[in-house]
């Protein structure tokens, strides 16, 4: 018995020691195999570089406010399968959205994670240095401030916290600035990056100094500053090396990417797969899947989902002759008939498809093909900025160069000289908003430029003075702010 | 080393047995069948002297002296005291104890006598799997066990099964842990015969693996050998047909032709279909889809054992095509298993196991609720029209038009099957060692490690197929996916166990030990383009030379490390054997929890009172034996994914600069450092009875598992946070609760009314009441899962006060007869167009004069209120039968396979439409127009509660003759069904269907239906 004990008792040493050494808590505290903590980054230049990478990427995603920036405007309906297809979208197209919209909360979410990728490289840009940090800086600059120009065109004033990201909970705590301060900010990031980008891009598809000046005479457009706004866009006009590409026809085209009239244009590619789980991963346009002609049989284009088809009132903005018309319009049923083609009619059919952003044939088609399109967005062109300089010079009292800027876009839309205008004041004014849509139909812009000039209600079906001018905060995130965050007025 | 360690132990036991007097021998026989029984324990009463009965139950007892007693124990059997006297030779015949009150039971790192446990355990023994021949093993649990409900997402072979103990507690992983000779396993991988028991822990017993016994534990017992026992071979071999146990009641052609015309009438279109009438049947898809396929199955085992030895080999080979693609969804399954164990001395034992697998699988698409279902091969089978010829003019697969209304994703099916190319391996080495040393009496010392190794190989390939134009399944450029992934994991266990009884009657067992688990895993994955000759043959990276396009990462890796460190207790204490106590108590840290909460700590407490051995009810005739038990006790889950405290550089960073993509680095997904494990109360009252001679016996519970700080993943958070950019996503946040309350009854009743005729009864039914009590997310709710192509409305949610993964959407409430109707109700137009006479009338749930989406309200769970088992079998003379079924009551299904197009096919009840006022009050009006009848709403709810019969089986023995003469000593040979018949009212494949995902599994995506199987099986014992 007595020589039990003793192996026990070494046993249950053993057994103890055993304890002490294979089992301290040490054991469960390892770190992730080959990750880096977002937090111990932004150690050299390449870091920077790839994190400005990841704040190009929410461009992409830039494509609903686009598809859906037009719908909402009178130029286009909403389309698609069905009244039940994108209940968002459809909402949108008839002025019915309220606060529960899907699709106005992914533009929002969307947006705000391109605002949050680039203060990630703000709050941590004093880490490290290194040459060339300042175009790191000012393109992630700039790239904030195309964000937060969505966001304010979109909702108004949102919530900033300077260079820092938001954390959890910040909802909850940071107010809603106000319109002007977001555009203070808008400005200021601008103003910096127009100091220190370069003007020629290092890569096709970087911001430049060109792209800085128009967004930031855009944003005062938008503030009705119409003297700054002139003066900055007048400098692109005269200093940025940029014209018209001669044919208008020309300008849409992939072949044509990237062309001397592009002054900032988002690149798309058709080189990786997406699907419907996540649309902001897509490396593709998917606005033009959206666009694309429903059940579409061929040649040239490429089918789609039938959103966003111009209608006849639209088609009628332009004037007999203008070359623009048959670019930014299809016809479809004119189109099958000399091309042996076939089409299904989706939700909301007009007979007309948004031609400047349809999927074109000879792309991979890497699945979901209708996701994958290549075609850039020219978000902001040459022709853009012309007409943009014209409104500003014009409310500011210069008709004359605002009449130049004019006809240069006019002539190129016809082709001539006698269908330049002459008008001066405020029937100038109407003559160049008139322009702005029929030379930017379809990119997504008339939305927003009715609400600017006060039109918006006299133009849009079921759009409320007062109200519609803005889009509704969604509804998760007035919740998640806890009664930190108003809503818009009227929702 | 051991052949001499064995002489050498041989040796010493003749040097003892050469040192004896006197002895007495004899033979031990069971009292009943008169045959042998081999290693019964014959022990002289309180010493320690002893012996074994031999193979032919023979035995010689040395060295006793006339008037000591000797005492006979062997598990299953009675004990049997005798007196020795002067005569030699005797005979003694051991009763089988009916009450099994012996019977071991394996609790969690040690075992006990059924007995004397304390908590709700159920066991599944060998007997019960050999009647199912089930293919995998999980199905042994079906409809066999209270409480447990299996289900499976798909019928395809090699495709899992999920197990569900008392309900769905999380809206995470609601799998039990499942331990396989006391290691993590995969129950798919385990030839079922190799399965000695299942113990099924379902309340506070399972306390004794903390944070991994939330959701239960499933302990498997793989078959040992047997001291003393003859070798025995086992040769079982079944050869079995599968087919489909439903096809959807379609349109013919000419059906589809007629109301095709109508619906297009009905929009003001015209009629695509002038002769409808002529049209016939035309093309029976789901015929051509469907196909019977084989099935094959052989085992062999030997097992035996000697004076210290014990052995147990087999080999199994499983091989089964597909209902749905046949070889394209081919299954093959081989096991190899050794289990060794070896008396190294009288102190110390040792035990081995290793199991080998290797399992092969092809697949063809099956819903996926990722993409809605759509893309199945089912899918296109349900909705291509029967208008649609297999083959176009050329002899090619035809294709689906794609003019408007036959929308873009929906392909010739055959096509489908054919243009599908995949392959998946997986080598997986199993194994234990366990070494006990039993230091001194009452004291064991045990030391096993136990580990998984494994390597799976996957394939597939694109091929460039144009399925016509506009359909989103063409691929213009051919690709193969490759990956190779490694998984290894080991667990150390060490504890002490030790028991001892004071004063006669307090019994105490002390039981200590502590465990590691690593799990680490490695991937390998790349696509290579351009696949030589657009063929399977040459699909390979090594031959694929293209790539993705510049900047395309065509490879990726992986790496991944899971830890948890252990301690853990266990009290057992029982007064004169009938009053019980146990508590249980253990640490567990992982790496899976945030800083703060590296460690948990569980306690549980457990009570029996064995009332039949109360004075009062000892010499009760009809009450054999009564127990009650209740238990209390907190456990964890920590199925989540690995860091999610940590912030990484996971997300995904890709632009497109100089017109080739770019990639950088970005957040993934946002952490939350305070994650920790899920906290289950759970609560156990019950009985255990045997009644009549022991002939019925019945087990009761009474539950409440209640579920705190449940892992929602993915819980909304603000925008602003960014969570929503690519790569990224919200966070995994403890918000949730969830309480599963509920009943258990299983009785089981065993009659022999003569050597000839035996019969046993079994039935068992579990009712379930799922409550979510708490969602702090912000919202109160988690929304998951897709209705139909292109609605927004998330139809199924996890949301206070109701079942988890209920059923949101509108409630219908008949058909608009007239205008009149129409223009009396409230405008629908806000669900997507003005209703019309024929169109579904939807409930204005809130009253406020208008329907939309805030008239959505609770229409249905995936949840089945009861679930029932049942039973029966009998031996007549050398026939068998069995027959068991399972019925689920109170379940709905959403009915979500069919495409709303215009143009494609519909099932057959759409011929019941509206057509006029007063025709129909329940289906709506067909039309390509514009309505809202496609919302989800009640009119897509089906209950879909069914009675299974699962089993049904006839054997026939022979006896005698030619059979004992080459020494068999059992040849059966079998006929068998499997999964013959469904009733159920449920329109879709399978009632029983369940994606096994907690809030979606209720969507049927146009599930793969179990197959029905016919086998004719033997078994052949040697």
């Amino acid at each position: 018995m007595k020589n039990y004990n003793i192996k026990a008792r070494v046993f249950l040493a053993l057994f103890a020691i055993g304890f002490t050494i294979s089992c301290s808590d040490d054991f469960v505290v390892v770190n992730p195999v080959y990750s880096i903590d977002s937090e111990n980054y932004f150690n050299s230049k390449t870091d920077y570089d790839n994190a400005l990478i990841g704040a190009y990427d929410l461009l992409h995603a830039s494509f609903i406010n686009v598809l859906m920036g037009e719908i909402a405007s009178d130029n286009t309906l909403s389309g698609g399968e069905a009244a039940t297809d994108t209940p968002g979208i459809q909402q949108v197209d008839e002025m019915k959205h309220t606060p529960v919209n899907a699709n106005l909360k992914n533009l929002w979410d969307w947006m705000f994670a391109g605002v949050q990728r680039c203060n990630y490289i703000l709050e941590f840009k004093d880490k490290t240095d290194f040459q060339g940090k300042n175009q790191v800086i000012a393109e992630t600059r700039f790239l904030r401030a195309y964000y937060h120009f969505e966001l304010v065109k979109w909702f108004g004033g949102i919530p900033l916290n300077g260079d820092k990201r938001f954390k959890l909970d910040d909802e909850k705590k940071i107010p809603r600035s106000s319109a002007a301060a977001v555009y203070a900010l808008i400005e200021s990031d601008l103003q910096f990056a127009i100091q220190n980008l370069s003007a020629t891009p290092s890569q096709t598809g970087r911001v430049t100094k060109g792209a800085a000046q128009a967004l930031l005479g855009k944003a005062y457009l938008y503030q009705n500053k119409f003297t700054e706004s002139a003066a900055i866009l007048e400098t692109v006009i005269t200093t940025g090396g940029y014209s018209l590409v001669t044919d208008y026809n020309k300008i849409f085209e992939n072949e044509t990417e990237n062309n001397v009239e592009s002054v900032f244009e988002i690149q798309y590619s058709d080189a990786q797969g997406a699907d419907f789980g996540c649309l902001q991963c897509s490396e593709g346009n998917v606005a033009v899947g959206f666009n694309g002609i429903r059940n579409y049989s061929g040649p040239f284009f490429d089918g789609g989902y039938s959103f966003n088809v111009p209608t006849q009132a639209a088609v009628n903005a332009f004037e007999a002759g203008d070359s623009r018309k048959n670019v930014a319009i299809l016809d479809i049923n004119a189109w099958a008939t000399a091309n042996s083609a076939t089409f299904g009619t989706g939700y909301k059919h007009t007979g007309f498809y948004n031609r400047k952003y349809l999927a074109r044939k000879g792309d991979t088609n890497i699945g979901d093909q209708n996701l994958t399109n290549p075609n850039n967005y020219r978000s902001i062109r040459y022709a853009d900025v012309l007409l943009m300089a014209a409104e500003a010079l014009n409310r500011s009292g210069n008709d004359i160069k605002a009449r130049t800027y004019l006809n240069l876009v006019r002539r190129r839309a016809f082709a001539d000289l006698n269908h330049d205008i002459t008008a001066s004041n405020a029937a100038l004014t109407d003559f160049i908003w008139a322009e702005r849509r029929t030379e930017l139909m379809g990119e997504g812009i008339r939305f927003f430029d009715l609400v600017r000039t006060g039109k918006a209600a006299q133009a849009i079906t079921g759009f409320t003075a007062g109200k519609n001018e803005l889009f509704p905060i969604p509804f998760e995130e007035i919740q998640f702010s806890a009664g930190n965050w108003n809503q818009n007025p009227g929702y | 080393m051991k052949t001499k360690f064995l002489l050498f132990i041989f040796l010493l036991m003749g040097i003892v047995g050469f040192s004896q007097k006197s002895s007495l021998s004899g033979k031990v026989i069971d009292a009943t069948t008169g045959m042998p029984v081999s290693g019964v324990n014959i022990v002289l009463k309180n010493t320690k002297q002893g012996t074994t009965s031999d193979f032919e139950g023979a035995f010689k007892f040395l060295n006793v002296s006339i008037g000591t007693k000797l005492v006979f124990s062997f598990v299953g059997y009675q004990n049997v005291e005798v007196t020795v006297t002067s005569e030699n030779d005797i005979t003694i015949k051991m009763q089988q104890d009916s009450r099994n009150l012996d019977e071991i039971v394996v609790v969690g790192y040690s075992s006990k006598k059924k007995k004397d446990v304390t908590g709700a355990v159920s066991v599944v023994g060998a007997k019960t799997i050999d009647d199912l021949r089930p293919i995998k093993a999980e199905q042994a649990l079906q409809g066999t066990v209270s409480g447990v409900v299996v289900s499976a997402p798909s019928g395809a072979p090699g495709s899992r099964f999920d197990i569900r103990i008392r309900g769905v507690g999380t809206n995470g992983q609601a799998g039990p842990l499942v331990l396989i000779d006391g290691y993590d396993g995969q129950l798919e991988l385990l030839n079922p015969g190799d399965i000695e028991s299942f113990t099924v822990l379902k309340d506070a017993q399972a306390a004794v693996y903390g944070a991994l016994g939330a959701n239960g534990v499933i302990i498997v017992t793989t078959k040992q050998g047997k001291k003393n026992m003859k070798t025995k071979i086992s040769f079982n071999s079944y050869t079995g047909m599968q087919e489909t146990t439903k096809k959807l009641k379609l349109l013919n052609a000419t059906e589809y032709g007629l109301l095709l015309n109508e619906s297009y009438a009905n929009a003001g279109r015209p009629i695509p279909y002038p002769n409808a009438s002529n049209l016939g049947v035309g093309t029976d898809w789901q015929n051509q889809v469907f196909t019977k396929a084989p099935m094959y199955s052989n085992d062999i085992s030997a097992t035996g054992g000697s004076e210290k030895i014990t052995y147990s080999i087999s080999a199994s080979n499983l091989k089964q095509d597909g209902i749905v693609g046949g070889s394209k969804s081919g299954f093959n399954r081989s096991t190899v298993r050794t289990s060794l164990g070896a008396d190294l001395s009288d102190k110390f034992k040792l035990q081995t196991n290793f199991i080998y697998t290797d399992f092969d699988r092809k697949s063809v698409k099956e819903s996926d609720k990722d993409a809605g279902g759509i893309g199945s091969v089912l899918f296109n089978a349900i909705n291509i029209p029967a208008t649609q010829n297999l083959n176009d003019a050329n002899g090619n697969y035809s294709l689906v038009p794609s003019t408007a209304g036959f929308g873009n994703e929906v392909i010739n099916p055959l096509a489908q099957i054919d243009n599908t190319y995949n392959s998946y391996n997986l080598k997986k080495l199993s194994g234990t060692i366990k070494l006990e040393y039993s230091a001194f009496k009452g004291f064991k010392f045990t030391n096993r490690i136990g580990f998984n190794t494994s390597r799976s190989k996957n394939k597939s390939f694109m091929k460039i197929i144009d399925y016509g134009p506009s359909k989103i399944f063409n691929t213009t450029r051919s690709s193969v996916a490759q990956n190779t992934e490694y998984i290894n994991d080991y667990t150390f266990d060490m504890f002490a166990e030790y028991e001892k009884t004071f004063a006669a009657s307090h019994k105490f067992k002390v039981m200590a030990g502590t465990t590691v688990f690593q799990r680490s895993g490695s991937g390998l994955y790349g696509t290579g383009y351009e696949v030589p000759y657009n063929s399977w043959d040459f699909a390979d990276i090594s031959l694929a030379v293209g790539t993705g396009g510049i900047g395309v990462r065509d490879t990726g890796s992986y790496e991944s490390i899971y830890r948890r460190l252990s301690y853990f207790t266990t009290l057992d204490y029982s007064f004169k054997g009938k009053y019980l106590l146990s508590g249980i108590f253990r640490r567990d840290s992982t790496t899976r929890f945030g800083p703060d909460n590296i460690t948990g700590y569980f306690p549980s407490v457990l009570v029996g009172w064995i009332a039949s051995d109360e004075s009062f009810l000892k010499e009760n005739k009809y009450i054999n034996f009564l127990k009650l038990r209740g238990s209390y006790g907190l456990l964890g889950n920590d199925q989540i994914g690995d860091f999610q405290y940590r912030s990484q550089l996971s997300g995904e960073a890709t632009y497109v600069f100089n017109n080739a993509l770019v990639n950088g680095v970005a957040n993934g997904i946002i952490a939350n450092n305070k994650v920790k494990w899920e906290a289950d109360t759970k609560m156990d009252f019950g009985f255990d009875m045997k009644l009549l001679n022991n002939k019925i016996d019945i087990t009761s519970d009474y539950f409440q598992n209640t579920r705190k700080d449940l892992l929602i993943s993915n819980v909304p958070v603000s925008g602003i946070s960014g969570y929503n950019a690519p790569g990224s996503g919200a966070p995994t946040v403890n918000v949730g609760s969830v309480r599963n309350t509920g009943f258990e009854f299983d009785i089981k009743y065993k009659e022999e009314l003569s050597d000839n005729f035996k019969f046993g009864i079994g039935f068992n039914f579990t009712t379930l009441k799922n409550r979510v009590l708490a969602v702090d997310n912000g919202t109160g709710i988690v929304e998951k899962g897709a209705f139909g192509v292109g609605q927004s409305l998330v139809p199924t949610r996890m949301v206070v006060g109701q079942p988890i993964g209920v059923f949101y959407g509108y409630q219908t409430d008949g058909i608009f007869q007239n205008q009149a109707e129409v223009n009396a109700h409230p405008s629908q137009v806000a669900l997507g167009a003005a209703a019309s006479p024929g169109d579904i009338r939807y409930k204005d749930v809130n009253g406020d004069g208008v329907i939309n989406d805030k008239d959505r309200t609770y229409i249905g769970k995936p949840i089945a209120d009861y679930t029932l088992g049942f039973n029966l079998n009998f031996d007549y003379k050398n026939f068998d039968f069995i027959a068991y079924s399972y019925a689920s009551i109170g379940n709905s299904l959403i009915r979500n396979y069919e495409r709303t197009e215009a143009n494609l096919n519909k099932l057959n009840y759409v011929l019941g439409r509206w057509t006029g006022e007063g025709s129909s009050n329940s289906v709506p009006r067909v039309t390509t127009g514009a309505s809202a009848n496609s919302v989800f709403s009640d009119y897509f709810v089906e209950d879909a509660s069914f009675l299974r019969i699962q089993n049904l089986q006839l054997g026939y023995s022979i006896k005698g003759g030619f059979v004992d003469k080459v020494g068999i000593s059992k040849l059966r040979l079998y006929a068998s069904a499997n999964n013959i018949y469904t009733f159920s009212k449920y329109r879709g494949y399978d009632p029983a269907a369940n994606s096994g995902e907690p809030i979606t599994g209720g969507i049927d995506y146009g599930f793969y239906p179990t197959p029905r199987t016919y086998m004719l099986g033997l078994n052949v014992n040697f």
